[in-house]
C-alpha cells in the first residue's frame, strides 16, 4: 500500500479549532504556578500562553493548547485522527491505562498531527501532548509520525515535531522500541530528500523520544526550563550514586553543552518559527508571507 | 558442567550424583551399572524437560551468563584478519564498543558490537557492555567507512542499555543513538545484525537498524531491562521475572512481532557451552543473509530497510467523528 492509498481511503479530517482547544482547557479561575508558588488568574496564564506572569515557568502544554499557539487561526487540518492504540501484546492493565489517558487528555492518541500555516507558511506539524499516557512513544504515535513525515515528503512542506515525551511506551515493548527506529528511518529519508525538519522539545522529554526523531531535527530548540536527556534523573542518580544539581537536563544544561541549537522562550517560539521557515521559503514566498 | 544457573540445580545435583557412583564402583569394583543407567536416563528425561520450555526468565540468565561468548569471542572464532579500530575522533574510545574491518569468508567486512567483559575486572573496563556516546560514535564513523568502501556491515549486540549517567547527558548519549538510528537507515551497503545476548533498549537498537536482524535462541531484546519495567510499573523491581514474562523479550516473541528475521539456535544450555559450535551456526547464517542480500542494488538496500522498520507496530482506528 503505498502512502498514496492510505490518504485517498482517509480523508475524514477534522479541523481543530481554537473553540475547541478552549473547550478542552480544563477550568479552574485561578492557578498555582509549581514553580514559584504564586497564584495566577488562569485567564491572565493563558493569554500569556501559560507562562508564569511571576517567574517565567513554562506550564506544560497539551496538544490543542499548543495548536492554538502555534499555528495560524489556531488551525491544524488534522491526519489520522482515528487512529489509536491496540494492545498487541495483552498487557496487564494497559487498555484501562488508555482509556484514562483519553478522558484525561480529551485525545485518542498522545501526538497530534496535520497540516496548517504559520505566518502563512504551510507546514506539516506533529504535536506531543504529555497528558496523554505520559506523551510515550507507542505503535499508533510511531506510526502517526511516520505518515506526518511521509506526507512532508509528497507535498515537499517543512515538518515541525513539538515534542514532550516520558519515552517508549513499556506496554509495548518491543514495538515501542522500534518506533524509534521506524521514525529515525523516516526522517533520514526526508532529510535525504532536502526536507526542513524543525524540533521543538518542551517539559520533559526522554528516553525513546529524546534519542530518535527529537534530536534529529536541522534545527532542535526547546523552551526555558525544559527537563530533556536519554536516561531519568533518579535513575542516573541511582547508578552514580550521587544527588545531581537542579541544573542538570534542563534546556539551559544542554544548550551549555552543545545539544541544541537555541533555547526560545514561548512568547518568541510562533516568531521565531516563522522567521525560520522563511529564511527556508522558495525565493518567491520569502517575505511575501511574512508578517501576515 | 561449570557455571550452573540456579534453575539448572537439580540436572547439576543428578550429575554429581552420576558420578560419585561412577567413582565408587570403580574404587570399590561393585558393580552400579544399572542404578547409573536409570540415573543417566532420569538426567537425560530432565535435561529434556528443562531445556525444552525454557520461560523467559530463564532465557534471561543464560542471555546474561558470565561464560556466554562475547563479541570480540565471535568475531575470533568467525572472522579472519580482525583488524581492530578505535576511537570516535570526537572525544574518545569507548571499550564499552568494539569495531573493526575483517574478512568474512574472504570478503572484507566491517564488523561492531556491544563488548561486555569477561569478569569483573573486565567488565569494569567495558563498562559492563553499556556505551557512552562515544561508543556509538565509535562504531557510527566505522560504519560510515564500511558505506564509503562499499563493505557490508555485521553488528553484534549485546548490552543492558546505554550507559545512565552525567557525562553520558552532558556529551549527547540521546543525539549519539538517534544518529546512528538515521544514519544507519541511510547505509548503501547491506546490514546485517545479530542479538547475541543481550539486547537492551536504545543502546541496543542504535547498532541494530540492519536489513536482518538475526537473534540467538536464548537471547533477549527488550524496550527496557524487566528490573527497570517492574521498579516503573509495580514499583518493585523483584518482579522482574514477572515482567520479562508480560514484556515479550525472547527471541521466538521478536519473530512472532517481526523484529527479527530468523533465530539461529543454541547449543542445549546455551551458547556458553559451545561457542565454537556456536560461532559456526552463526557465520553460515550471516553467509546465507548476506548472499541473498547481495542481490540487491544500493537503492534496493536502503529501500528494503526502510521497509523492514516501517511495517513493525500494531494500531487500531477508532471512529474519527465519533469523539473518544
Amino acid at each position: 500500500m503505498s502512502i498514496k492509498d492510505i490518504f485517498q481511503k482517509k480523508r475524514r479530517y477534522a479541523t481543530i479549532t481554537s473553540e475547541k482547544a478552549k473547550r478542552d482547557i480544563p477550568g479552574g479561575l485561578m492557578t498555582k504556578c509549581p514553580k514559584c508558588g504564586t497564584i495566577l488568574v488562569t485567564k491572565e496564564l493563558e493569554k500569556n500562553q501559560k507562562v508564569c506572569m511571576s517567574c517565567g515557568y513554562h506550564f506544560r502544554l497539551g496538544a490543542l493548547e499548543r495548536i492554538q499557539y502555534t499555528m495560524d487561526e489556531g488551525r491544524l487540518l488534522e491526519y489520522d485522527a482515528g487512529m489509536i492504540s491496540a494492545d498487541p501484546l495483552d498487557f496487564p492493565g494497559y487498555k484501562e491505562k488508555l482509556a484514562r489517558s483519553a478522558e484525561a487528555s480529551g485525545l485518542k492518541e498522545a501526538i497530534v498531527t496535520g497540516e496548517g500555516t504559520i505566518g502563512g507558511y504551510p507546514a506539516v506539524v506533529g504535536v506531543i501532548s504529555f497528558d496523554f499516557f505520559q506523551g510515550t512513544l507507542g505503535s499508533a504515535v510511531g506510526e502517526k509520525i511516520a505518515r506526518a513525515v511521509e506526507k512532508a515528503m509528497e507535498k515537499r512542506w517543512p515538518l515541525i515535531i513539538f515534542s514532550t515525551s516520558g519515552g517508549a511506551r513499556m506496554q509495548e515493548s518491543i514495538l515501542s522500541l522500534m518506533q524509534m527506529a521506524k521514525t529515525s528511518a523516516a526522517i533520514k529519508k526526508f532529510d535525504a530528500q532536502g526536507g526542513l525538519f524543525i524540533s521543538v522539545i518542551s517539559d520533559p522529554t526522554y528516553g525513546g523520544v529524546s534519542a530518535s526523531f527529537a534530536m534529529l531535527g536541522d534545527y532542535v530548540i526547546a523552551e526555558p526550563g525544559a527537563a530533556f536527556g536519554f536516561a531519568g534523573r533518579i535513575v542516573i542518580e541511582q547508578t552514580i550514586r550521587q544527588k545531581l544539581p537542579d541544573f542538570f537536563q534542563t534546556a539551559e544544561f544542554n544548550l551549555k553543552h552543545g545539544q541544541l541549537d537555541r533555547v526560545v522562550h514561548r512568547k518568541d517560539l510562533r516568531p521565531f518559527l516563522i522567521k525560520l521557515l522563511g529564511m527556508h521559503a522558495a525565493p518567491a514566498e520569502r517575505g511575501a508571507a511574512h508578517g501576515r | 558442567m561449570a557455571g550452573e544457573l540456579p534453575f539448572e540445580q537439580p540436572l547439576a545435583e543428578l550429575q554429581a550424583k552420576i558420578e560419585e557412583l561412577r567413582k565408587f564402583s570403580a574404587e570399590k569394583g561393585i558393580d552400579f551399572s544399572e542404578e547409573i543407567a536409570r540415573l543417566e536416563e532420569r538426567h537425560a528425561r530432565l535435561q529434556e524437560e528443562l531445556y525444552r520450555n525454557l520461560t523467559a526468565p530463564q532465557k534471561m540468565q543464560i542471555a546474561r551468563h558470565q561464560q556466554r561468548p562475547t563479541t570480540l569471542d565471535y568475531i575470533g572464532m568467525i572472522f579472519d584478519d580482525f583488524i581492530e579500530l578505535h576511537g570516535d575522533r570526537l572525544f574518545g574510545d569507548d571499550p564499552a564498543v568494539v569495531g573493526g574491518v575483517a574478512r568474512l569468508d574472504g570478503m572484507p567486512v566491517t564488523v561492531v558490537g556491544h563488548q561486555k567483559g569477561k569478569d569483573t575486572k573486565d567488565n569494569i573496563l567495558r563498562n559492563f557492555g553499556m556505551p557512552h556516546p562515544e561508543g556509538f560514535r565509535k562504531a557510527l564513523r566505522l560504519m560510515r567507512q564500511a558505506d564509503k568502501f562499499r563493505r557490508p556491515i555485521i553488528s553484534f549486540i549485546d548490552t543492558p542499555g546505554a550507559y545512565p549517567g552525567n557525562a553520558a547527558e552532558e556529551r549527547g548519549q540521546s543525539e549519539a543513538i538517534a544518529r546512528n538510528l538515521a544514519e544507519m537507515a541511510g547505509f548503501r551497503v547491506p546490514i546485517v545484525c545479530v542479538v547475541i545476548g543481550e539486547g537492551g533498549s536504545g543502546g541496543a537498537l542504535a547498532l541494530g537498524v540492519g536489513n536482518r536482524v538475526l537473534m540467538l535462541e536464548n537471547a533477549i531484546y527488550s524496550v527496557i531491562s524487566p528490573n527497570g519495567a517492574a521498579s516503573i510499573l509495580w514499583k518493585d523491581a523483584s518482579l522482574a521475572d514477572r515482567a520479562a514474562e508480560v514484556m515479550k523479550i525472547t527471541a521466538e516473541d521478536m519473530l512472532q512481532l517481526g523484529v527479527v528475521e530468523e533465530v539461529i539456535p543454541e547449543t542445549r544450555g546455551g551458547a556458553h557451552r559451545d561457542p565454537a559450535y556456536q560461532a559456526g551456526l552463526i557465520k553460515e547464517a550471516l553467509l546465507r543473509h548476506l548472499r541473498e542480500l547481495s542481490a540487491l542494488s544500493e537503492e534496493q538496500l536502503v529501500e528494503d530497510r526502510y521497509r523492514k522498520f516501517r511495517k513493525i507496530g500494531v494500531f487500531s482506528f477508532a471512529d474519527p467523528d465519533n469523539g473518544t
